[in-house]
């Protein structure tokens, strides 16, 4: 203003420019910032910055006892709240060493799927948004709602569900739940056709879509990403396939992987993923077996002999809990006791509120279990179980010091690793090209920045 | 506008076809218009904005409230809301958008981490965004359900109606 | 041959305490060798995905030496095989050599646990602070950081 330029000022010279989105823009999902240096119009290199939403999950998990980092897990990845729920739940048991029901580790994978089918609809829903398809949000959220209902029907909430349990579940599922799941998938079906019509072959979505933020497979590795933005370079690795657990290996479902690694893939992977998620859903609810949802109440049991050579070393903590395989002599007139003795696996689930409620058995293994420096509590040592999140391998690393509390809780957030490798989708692309790249990622601040 | 010059309860019935002209305080009218065409700035940082785009869409319809149209920039809305827990690092940004805001304007605390930290009592989060800026409506639960949005939604229309003309920054003249 | 006989033998001194423990491979590297040992993974075992790169503070552990433990979670896709590679890091001394240059996923992951543990990172190309902001003083997942401890930028110091 009013300052006269200097004499040699080249008025040609030319500069990137330094572009800021974020941290609140409406199509930073929230919490992130991206800085772009810009050419003209293509993007020369990007700068993440994460971090906003910082909320200190991995501190917060090691105040309290095991169950206690459960409502933590539910806000880590807030639109599929129930995979880290029994993600954590997984890596806990892995660490005392139990193995959970037929029909709890059913009802988990179905719970889990319905999981992931809410999250692909909430993130091909939020990114068609952007792209000007509002059509498809409001689908998308109406598809959801209905799923959202099955699962307040089985949790009690909608969102944050709290829903499994260190060696079982909560609750066991309501009993129309089966009619009303078929109903709503056959809904969704519908939902997914429309939208499909309504994208696939619009000529502004395809545009924006095919060919922007293309990663090879090569640095999509390296970079350590895996769920669908891996397999939308073609890389068919999903959790769920190569480390089985629960009960995935019984079921029959396919791996969608794409060719270019770019976004219009990615947007056919997650589409087709929902319709696998539904194939298992199917699947599971036909096979599912009846009984518990909480470990075994059988069972381990120890000999007497055996008892009482390990009391005699002083190897007596737990023993109140463990079933004794008497024998005829030691038996006595007491036998109607044996089933108020504990086995080692109740040391672990909390007992049906029916009973914490009703009798004084179940009031005191409740008590016993919520008790500070009671509780569950692993042997030293430490464990990792990954499962599949709904952006790529999920896994909790617990590590246990022996008292009832976990001593670390780490997970290893999938879109972390996406984010990491944003650059590398990006530069060369146009500055309209971030929208739909960053929107094909599912960034979940939650899971992120934990 | 005929339930406005109506209101009370002895008012005699007002045949709307030969209404000329109705007489109401400019307090009240201004308030009328006002709660009825909230411009909303959506500041959505958490899991709560997964219920803030339920509550927005087809199934609970915020749009019957006249709340419907979220404006990006903080400077064309009048309704702050603030979706989901603040840390540390964002609440200069917080402050920064709101400070940004043209007056009236009034916050909307949605959700119980941005009412009092929650169960987020740690290094890293702010206990309430209160402590920041001033906040007019609580809308407590983790998250809230739609319906309760709703609720203070209706609460918050409340509010600007009574308040009608006066600003809502306690000014420099009046005491606190 | 398996991978836990290959690392015996090609790096016995660098790779001890080798176990396995529920199909996954868990063992101690000298944080000296730290860069070489991942190298030869990677190039040579396949061991392609560095899942995950964390931190374990054992502070109040009596039978653990050194305080820090740095835990490298690593994924072969062509065996389907796990290890996890630990190396001690000393509360004096709390400086091991970055990954970076054999996996790019390192970056961030090495950023997070100097944010969070104050481990530095020799060789890496950027290390500042990722979670939380350059004002804050300390290591917030040190176990003798107070969980509570709020240091605001703005707003009441509570």
């Amino acid at each position: 203003m009013g300052k006269p330029l200097p004499a040699d000022y080249n008025t040609t010279e030319t500069r990137s420019m330094l572009l800021n989105i974020g941290p609140s823009h409406p199509a930073m999902h929230g919490v992130i910032r991206i800085i772009a240096e810009l050419d003209g119009e293509t993007v020369t290199n990007i700068d993440t910055e994460i971090g906003y939403l910082h909320r200190a999950f991995e501190k917060s998990c090691e105040q309290g006892q095991y169950n206690v980092a459960l409502p933590y897990s539910d806000r880590l990845n807030y639109v599929s709240p129930l995979i880290s729920n029994v993600g954590y739940c997984l890596s806990v048991e892995r660490l005392l060493g139990i193995d959970t029901t037929d029909r709890c580790k059913y009802i988990r994978v179905i719970m889990c799927e319905i999981s992931r089918i809410t999250d692909h609809l909430t993130c091909v829903g939020a990114s068609s948004m952007e792209l000007g398809a509002f059509t498809v949000f409001l689908y998308m959220i109406k598809a959801r709602e209905w799923f959202w209902e099955l699962v307040e029907s089985v949790t009690g909430a909608r969102l944050t569900i709290s829903y499994a349990r260190v060696g079982g579940l909560k609750a066991d599922l309501p009993a129309d739940f089966a009619e009303k799941t078929l109903h709503a998938i056959a809904e969704t079906r519908k939902v997914l056709k429309e939208v499909e019509g309504l994208l696939n072959s619009n000529r502004i979505f395809y545009d924006r879509m095919k060919d922007t933020g293309v990663i090879s497979k090569e640095d999509a590795l390296s970079y350590g990403i895996t769920g669908p933005f891996l397999r939308s370079t073609g890389v068919d690795l999903d959790v769920r396939r190569y480390a089985p657990s629960l009960v995935y290996d019984r079921l029959n479902f396919d791996i969608p992987v794409g060719e270019h690694g770019d976004n219009l893939d990615r947007y056919y992977v997650r589409m087709e993923e929902m319709q696998q998620s539904m194939r298992i859903i199917e699947q599971a609810l036909r096979d599912i077996p009846a009984g518990e949802v909480t470990v075994d109440l059988a069972g381990q049991s120890v000999k007497a002999y055996q008892m009482v050579d390990d009391a005699k070393m002083g190897l007596t903590r737990g023993m109140k809990q463990v079933a004794v395989v008497a024998d005829p002599t030691l038996e006595g007139s007491s036998g109607a006791q044996h089933a108020n003795v504990y086995s080692a696996n109740k040391l672990v689930a909390l007992p049906k509120k029916e009973d914490t409620y009703g009798n004084i058995e179940g009031l005191m293994n409740h008590f016993k279990l919520v008790m500070h420096g009671h509780g569950i509590r692993p042997v030293k040592g430490e464990a990792y179980v990954p499962v599949e999140g709904a952006n790529g391998e999920l896994g909790f690393f617990v590590v246990s010091d022996g008292t009832d509390k976990p001593y670390r809780v780490r997970v290893r957030p999938p879109c972390f690793a996406i984010m990491s490798a944003l650059h590398k989708c990006l530069v060369g692309d146009q500055v309209a090209d971030i929208i739909p790249t960053f929107g094909s990622v599912n960034m979940i601040a939650g899971e992120l920045d934990r | 506008m005929g339930q406005i010059a109506a209101a009370g309860p002895q008012a005699p019935s007002v045949n709307l076809d030969k209404l000329d002209f109705m007489t109401t305080t400019l307090d009240a009218a201004i308030g009328w218009s006002r709660k009825f065409s909230i411009f909303q700035y959506p500041f959505i940082t958490a899991c709560c904005g997964m219920e803030y785009m339920a509550t927005a869409c087809s199934h609970y319809d915020v749009d019957r409230f006249g709340a419907g149209f979220p404006r990006f920039s903080p400077r064309q809305a009048d309704v702050l809301f603030v979706v989901g827990t603040i840390s540390h690092k964002m609440a200069p940004i917080l402050k920064q958008v709101y400070d940004q805001m043209c007056d009236p304007k009034w916050v909307v605390a949605f959700g119980v981490c941005t009412c009092t930290g929650g169960f987020y009592d740690n290094y890293a989060t702010v206990q309430g965004i209160d402590t920041i800026i001033p906040v007019d409506i609580y809308i407590p639960g983790c998250p809230p359900r739609p319906e309760n949005v709703l609720d203070g939604l209706m609460k918050l229309q409340e509010k600007i109606q009574k308040q009608g003309l006066r600003s809502t920054q306690p000014s420099a003249e009046t005491p606190a | 041959m398996s991978i836990s006989a290959t690392l015996s033998t090609k790096f016995s001194q660098e790779v001890t305490d080798l176990k396995e423990a529920n199909g996954q491979l868990w063992g101690y590297v000298d944080k000296r060798a730290v860069k070489k040992v991942c190298a030869y993974l990677k190039n040579d075992c396949g061991f392609n995905i560095l899942m995950d790169l964390t931190c374990v503070d054992y502070l109040h552990w009596e039978e653990k030496a050194d305080r820090f433990e740095i835990v490298y979670n690593l994924y072969s896709m062509k065996a389907n095989e796990r290890i996890f590679l630990r190396a001690r890091v000393s509360e004096d001394d709390a400086v091991i050599d970055s990954v970076d240059s054999v996996w790019p996923a390192a970056n961030w992951l090495e950023r997070e646990v100097w944010d969070m543990f104050g481990i530095r990172f020799t060789g890496h190309p950027g290390l500042k602070r990722i979670l939380m902001y350059e004002e804050f003083q300390g290591h917030a997942l040190r176990k003798d950081y107070n969980y509570s401890k709020r240091q605001p930028l703005i707003g009441p110091k509570n």
